[in-house]
């Protein structure tokens, strides 16, 4: 589904990742952990197509396309979806109406008539089963005014409606007391498919108990220093970043 | 953000640019006392009505033009404009039946048909192409309920007792530059009387059209509603794309008896001028309202999108204790747009209020100002003003600008200001890109949001029409 190649990438000049190499089939979860600033969003923004990185060098292909070829709302609209690390505030816009307009614009790039307000509320109605949450969220604006758990909550709810292959998280649990953060991690169990995959990035352990991946991959400094399955993750939260920081120094 | 899709966005081509090919009766360019007398005698105007207007042109006259707004134009040459055109199928008073085909087909092509089984539902429209009244709808509907709307030129002839004693009654001829200018050579409008205790039974519109070349388009609303009574009116208005500016000097006049309303919604989109500010309509206008009553209302809400020029402060005269005036503006502007709008509430009569929403979006190379006074009497006890003006820019090359003013000479006022200004974000397009929408319909999310606030104060057949101006599609919901 996902082929990414030497991946060198960066911003303002200054390389962030340096060589990444990653695989992801349908039906895969994948985790990468890193310490701050180790270049976990900048991969994810890569990946939508953000243009403030620029790619310097390697490949990233998916579903048997150039993924960086494409534009963002192409890679969107080909199933790509990008919970942020920080949801964007849309003062003025319901969710109601922006969930609609990005499942239409799905819609009609598939060729479907586009669903009027009624049959998109049936449609919602379904969805918000999935975060457990109740109709009035549709009335608020899009993230602003929203809390910090609230915002990461919205963004599970789009991308229930929106029902994407490739689902990158990014740090969707900050921010999550421990009810919320096992609601939204249910929330994306249910959405789990053969024919989908998930991109799961986290500074902590904590989620992976809930979203158990298949591998994990330690990103340290723009490189991927180690990989493994998902003990990997427990070894980490016991002996800290320290420890892969020096065994890929070491290796 | 690539800057070149937020261009293509806002260089959208304008679908209303086309000239109709009708013959007209034009008099020859310039103004004088001549002009302004032949002018008077086509429309058979009265002795009265042309002292009046001769006396608006001698005070003219002495007058210079103003420049204190924060726009730059070249100078204007009055002598140069025509001042009067009219199709040559008008006939004055003339029914539905007997419009010229072209002129309805042009209509149909605004999207305002004014045949009788076409016609929108709900709404009367009064059509102006160039300088005359070509056709009202509704009329008679509207007669039965005691409301009388109808051109300008008709009410003189109708209702001359009424539109004698209104007329200048808020915008005196002596009033400004633009306003003399009016007064002297105003070749039609709207007029609208709504009687004691009636509540008009549908929106009324006009549709203001300027269609020949090098004209001027000099047009003079006038809106009365006695004790009681209340009122919705609608104006839109487009031009056909020329490279030479266009001059359209329009004054408004509304009158609130007690516990009046009237609210009064303008869609302006006239020609822009093209994308390096070649051409385009001058838009100056003067709009005041008087809240003449205790407990009357009035409401301006604006969406100006069009002109090369705007240059209007709808206003509203708080005379009556209890008085309400409402202000809700969104002015857009891209390539080389110029817009110095705002109001001004003047309260003179005890527990006035008054609250101003403005929401200016700047894009290409446009150039928004808000500009607005709140002056408080020394007898306005109690009264109260709420002001919020934000501003949004669109790419690095637009401008933003507010002009506050407050004269305040009573104590006992409470006012509440509050402004913001702020960048389209690259983050908001960007999630809006990451969620499948194209740049465009991005912006035009992001923009409807900003400006949704005003949106709600529009009659609902027309909120639509608005947020489709702002290159918003929202597909018949707001959302
Ligand atoms: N747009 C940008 N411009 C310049 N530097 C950036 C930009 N985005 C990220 N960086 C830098 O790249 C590094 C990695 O950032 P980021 O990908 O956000 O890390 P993480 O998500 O792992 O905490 C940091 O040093 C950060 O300051
Ligand atoms: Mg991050």
């Amino acid at each position: 589904m996902l082929e990414i190649t030497n991946l060198h990438a960066g911003a303002e000049g200054v390389e962030i990742l340096k060589g990444i190499n990653l695989t992801v089939n349908a039906g895969e979860v994948h985790a990468i952990m890193g310490p701050n600033g180790s270049g976990k969003s900048t991969l994810a923004q890569v990946l939508a197509g953000r243009e403030d990185y620029q790619v310097t060098e390697g490949t990233v292909r998916y579903e048997g396309k150039d993924l960086l070829e494409m534009e963002p709302e192409e890679r969107a609209l080909a199933g790509l979806f990008m919970a942020f690390q920080y949801p964007v505030e849309i003062p003025g816009v319901t969710n109601a109406y922006f969930l609609r307009v990005a499942y239409n614009a799905l819609r009609k790039s598939r060729g479907l008539e586009e669903v009027d307000p009624l049959d998109f509320m049936d449609l919602i109605d379904e969805k918000l089963k999935t975060v457990e949450w109740s109709a009035d969220i549709l009335e608020r604006q899009v993230n602003a005014g929203m809390s910090g758990g609230e915002k990461k909550r919205n963004e599970i709810l789009q991308m229930a409606v929106l029902e994407p292959k490739l689902a990158v998280l990014d740090e969707t649990d900050s921010g999550l007391d421990i009810d919320a953060l096992k609601i939204v991690a249910q929330g994306v169990n249910n959405m789990r498919r053969p024919d989908n995959a998930l991109l799961v990035i986290t500074h902590y352990q904590r989620l992976l108990n809930y979203i158990v991946p298949d591998y994990v991959h330690v990103l340290v400094d723009g490189r991927i220093v180690k990989s493994g399955g998902k003990e990997l993750a427990l070894e980490l939260e016991a002996q800290g970043y320290e420890w892969v920081q020096e065994a890929g120094a070491a290796s | 953000m690539s800057g070149s899709s937020i261009d293509e966005f806002v260089d959208r081509e304008y679908q209303w640019g086309f000239v109709t090919d009708i013959e007209s009766d034009v008099i020859p360019p310039g103004l004088s006392e001549d002009i302004i007398r032949l002018i008077s005698s086509k429309k058979d105007e009265p002795e009265w009505l042309l002292e009046w207007r001769l006396k608006a042109y001698r005070g003219w006259l002495k007058m210079t033009e103003p420049h204190w707004a924060h726009v730059h134009y070249d100078p204007i040459d009055y002598n140069d404009m025509i001042y009067y055109a009219a199709p040559k199928t008008v006939k004055p008073l003339g029914s539905l039946d007997e419009v010229d085909p072209k002129l309805l087909e042009t209509y149909e092509k605004l999207g305002i048909p004014l045949a009788e089984q076409k016609r929108l539902t709900g709404v009367a429209v009064d059509a102006i192409f160039d300088s005359v009244s070509v056709a009202t709808t509704y009329k008679e509907t509207l007669a039965k309920e005691g409301v009388t709307f109808c051109s300008f030129s008709e009410a003189v002839k109708e209702h001359p007792e009424i539109v004698r004693k209104y007329l200048g009654s808020v915008v005196p001829h002596s009033d400004n530059f633009f306003a003399a200018l009016n007064a002297a050579v105003f070749s039609d409008g709207s007029f609208v009387f709504i009687p004691k205790g009636v509540r008009c039974p549908m929106e009324l519109s006009t549709y203001f059209r300027i269609n020949a070349a090098n004209t001027g388009q000099f047009e003079r609303t006038l809106i009365i509603a006695e004790e009681g009574a209340s009122v919705s009116y609608l104006e839109g208005c487009t031009a056909p794309m020329r490279d030479e500016n266009q001059l359209h000097a329009a004054v408004v006049e509304l009158i609130a008896l007690d516990d009046a309303t009237i609210k009064y919604s303008t869609v302006q989109n006239w020609y822009s001028g093209d994308e390096n500010g070649v051409g385009g309509v001058y838009n100056f206008v003067t709009k005041r309202g008087k809240c003449a009553g205790v407990n009357s209302r009035i409401t301006w809400t604006q969406v100006e999108t069009g002109s090369a020029i705007t240059w209007k402060y709808p206003s509203v005269i708080l005379q009556g204790d209890n008085s309400v005036g409402e202000f809700y503006s969104v002015a857009v502007v891209n390539r080389y747009q110029q817009a110095d709008t705002g109001t001004k509430m003047i309260h003179i009569g005890k527990n006035t209020r008054s609250t101003i929403i403005s929401k200016g979006i700047s894009a290409g190379h446009g150039n928004n100002s808000y500009r607005g006074l709140v002056k408080v009497l020394p007898k306005a006890e109690g009264a109260r003003n709420y002001t919020q003006c934000d501003s949004m820019l669109i790419g690095n090359e637009c401008g933003a600008h507010t002009f506050p003013y407050i004269d305040i000479q009573n104590d006992t006022t409470s006012m509440e200001h509050e402004a913001s200004t702020r960048k389209i974000g690259e983050d908001q397009i960007f999630y809006c890109k990451q969620r499948g929408m194209t740049t465009e319909d991005a912006i035009s999310l992001i923009v409807n949001g900003f400006a949704k606030e005003v949106f709600q104060y529009l009659p609902m057949e027309f909120a639509v029409e608005a947020q489709n101006l702002l290159g918003i599609t929202l597909e018949g919901s707001v959302g």
